[in-house]
């Protein structure tokens, strides 16, 4: 074992190249470069005042900005990925594993339990897009299939905060299989007469848009997250043809009439828990 | 012995070979009247022994070859070999009618059934009819509108599988074939008949699973069933489409392979080097697969069918789960 690792140069530069700025005060806008105070823009739910851009944000602070605080009780976190295929190619999956669980402390790209909003108990599950792209895998899968069964079984409103790049290509059709399973578990939660919301983040793509999250009773999108089946560059490739403005964006489903609505993250919780109030049916209570 | 009758894959070079031999020897024995029948006889011997050599040791990416066969047969092409009626039912009742993905009533030795299936053109033009087998949200919508009448009049369902996947368009994204794949996914687990689905040939991701929730999951000898393309993964993680044979490999998209891994019910032979060498064999292969795993499911109480349906798909997916848990 090497007792000196060697420091790591190349994420350091990219980093200081970005930033421009002093680390840990302040960040610059992705979108408009408004250069903005960390803590008001933690306060501000990792949303631009300026712009209004959303920034990419992990599973754990999504729930600490939609549920009732303390009401949090994380299930599931036992689940790890395996590399069933063994799949050998120009990556290691193994390898590709180790390094996000390091970089993101999670042991895949779903949290999930049971929380509060207003009130309202309902089951949860948060799609980490900085784990692999949010990739749907078994665990991802397994994860969010065993929230809609928790809903089912405790007669709860079952909410998924979708965000995915598509499928988990290392574990071949055990990837497209999350698909047939989470919209099964899906069948059995709406037939109790439950409510189901999808939260469309940036980007919800493919596998995942073929499944869980276009089945939800009401479908609810942040504002300008990408969102689609096919990827834009092989539709392109494929048509040759060219793509509308705004095209896959959430204000062009919207537009298309595919979505319900698009909601900015400061107003989700406000929102689904309004929502929730009127999905209630005989099932549902404050408690 | 057959000799090769379709354009032959490259691997297959050494037997049309030793075939093209054969022909001159025994063109050469008429024209001067000598005796060859031993070198006939040995000849025929190598042939044999090529094709079994070639034939039991294919690759993944040689069959993925062999399915996009132009010769390849299709659901229609079965269809007209193992039943005895077909009535095409068109339409999703909304928008149009989709003719990569077609459907309507099929007799099958003596069984009343809702076939669908996904159908690729054999020429350029009914390529473009049929958009390469490549379906929109309407073969989605007609799909499920023709499920529902089966589920309403007591039909069982057979899928025929065969698509490089949903089309990738402008058109099929603003009608959301994202949710016609996924409601059809939903609505399968709850119909309330029996569903085989077969791979014939390309099982394309999405595409394929948008018909593809059923209570037996059959796949052909050397069809694939897959996630992705190996073209778009070795795109993806190669960056290089040209490492689609390491792909093919990597993906274990293979019959053999999703049987192993348990992700397949059954693997319904075919002739050797494939279906497109002998579509009778092939058909005849598939009817008895279909009709033996049909009579079963319809002895079963139609509950525990859908409990099974269920938990079937529900235990696809291998992790580790530590004890210990919350």
């Amino acid at each position: 074992m090497a007792v000196f690792t060697k420091p790591d140069f190349k994420s350091s530069t990219v980093k200081s190249k970005k930033k421009e700025i002093p680390e840990g005060l302040w960040t610059k806008c992705e979108s408009c470069g408004e250069v903005l105070f960390n803590k008001e823009l933690q306060d501000n739910q990792m949303v631009c005042k300026v712009c209004g851009h959303h920034f990419n944000i992990g599973g754990h602070d999504r729930l600490r900005f939609l549920l009732d605080p303390e009401s949090f009780e994380e299930h599931d976190t036992n689940l790890i990925p395996v590399d069933v295929l063994k799949f050998t190619g120009a990556t290691s999956y193994v390898d590709r594993l180790k390094t996000y669980q390091k970089k993101t402390g999670l042991n895949d790209a779903v949290v999930s339990g049971l929380g509060k909003i207003e009130g309202q108990a309902v089951s949860v599950a948060v799609m980490d897009f900085n784990f692999l792209a949010a990739t749907m895998g078994s665990v991802v899968g397994e994860k969010i299939a065993r929230a809609i069964e928790r809903g089912t079984k405790k007669k709860i409103p079952v909410i998924v905060i979708c965000a995915s790049g598509g499928a988990r290509m290392h574990e071949g059709m055990f990837s497209l299989m999350q698909m047939a399973k989470t919209s099964g578990a899906l069948a059995r939660h709406a037939k109790k007469g439950l409510p189901y919301i999808a939260v469309l983040t940036n980007p919800t793509m493919a596998g995942v848009m073929a499944s869980f999250a276009t089945l939800g009773d009401l479908i609810i999108a942040e504002p300008k997250a990408m969102i689609g089946f096919a990827g834009a560059r092989v539709i392109k490739g494929t048509t040759q043809a060219d793509l509308p403005k705004g095209f896959q964006t959430a204000e062009f489903l919207l537009d298309h009439g595919l979505i319900d609505m698009i909601v900015p993250r400061q107003q989700m919780r406000s929102t689904l828990a309004k929502t929730l109030g009127y999905l209630g049916g005989r099932h549902t209570h404050k408690s | 012995m057959e000799k090769i009758k379709v354009q032959p894959l490259e691997f297959e070079k050494p037997i049309v070979e030793l075939e093209k031999m054969l022909d001159e020897l025994e063109a050469h024995s008429k024209e001067h009247a000598v005796d060859i029948t031993d070198e006939v006889a040995q000849l025929h011997q190598r042939i044999r022994e090529t094709k079994q050599e070639i034939y039991s040791n294919l690759t993944p990416w040689q069959r993925v070859q062999i399915v996009r066969h132009p010769r390849r047969p299709f659901a229609l092409d079965y269809l007209k070999l193992i039943a005895t009626d077909f009535t095409e039912l068109s339409g999703d009742r909304l928008f149009g009618n989709d003719r990569a993905l077609i459907g309507g009533f099929a007799t099958i030795n003596d069984i009343k059934c809702l076939v669908l299936g996904q159908q690729k053109g054999r020429d350029t033009k009914e390529n473009l009819m049929r958009n390469f087998g490549c379906a929109h949200p309407e073969g989605y919508r007609k799909a499920l509108r023709l499920m529902r009448l089966a589920d309403k009049f007591k039909l069982p369902i057979i899928c025929l599988i065969d698509t490089p996947g949903a089309y990738p368009g402008v058109a099929s994204e603003q009608r959301h074939v994202a949710e016609a794949i996924a409601v059809n996914i939903r609505e399968m687990f709850q119909l309330q008949v029996p569903i085989i689905a077969v791979v014939l040939g390309e099982g394309g991701s999405g595409g394929a699973l948008g018909i593809g929730i059923a209570d037996k999951v059959l796949i052909l000898e050397n069809a694939y069933y897959s996630v992705i393309s190996p073209e778009g993964c070795a795109a993806i993680l190669w960056k290089d489409a040209k490492m689609a044979p390491q792909a093919a490999a990597a993906l274990k998209m293979t019959s053999p392979d999703l049987k192993e891994l348990g992700l397949v019910d059954d693997v319904i032979p075919e002739p050797p080097g494939g279906a497109h060498h002998d579509w009778e064999q092939a058909a005849e292969s598939l009817k008895s697969a279909i009709v033996r795993h049909l009579e079963k499911l319809q002895k079963t109480d139609i509950e525990k069918l859908l409990d099974q349906r269920y938990d079937k798909f529900r235990a696809f997916g291998v992790f580790e789960e530590e004890e210990a848990a919350v």
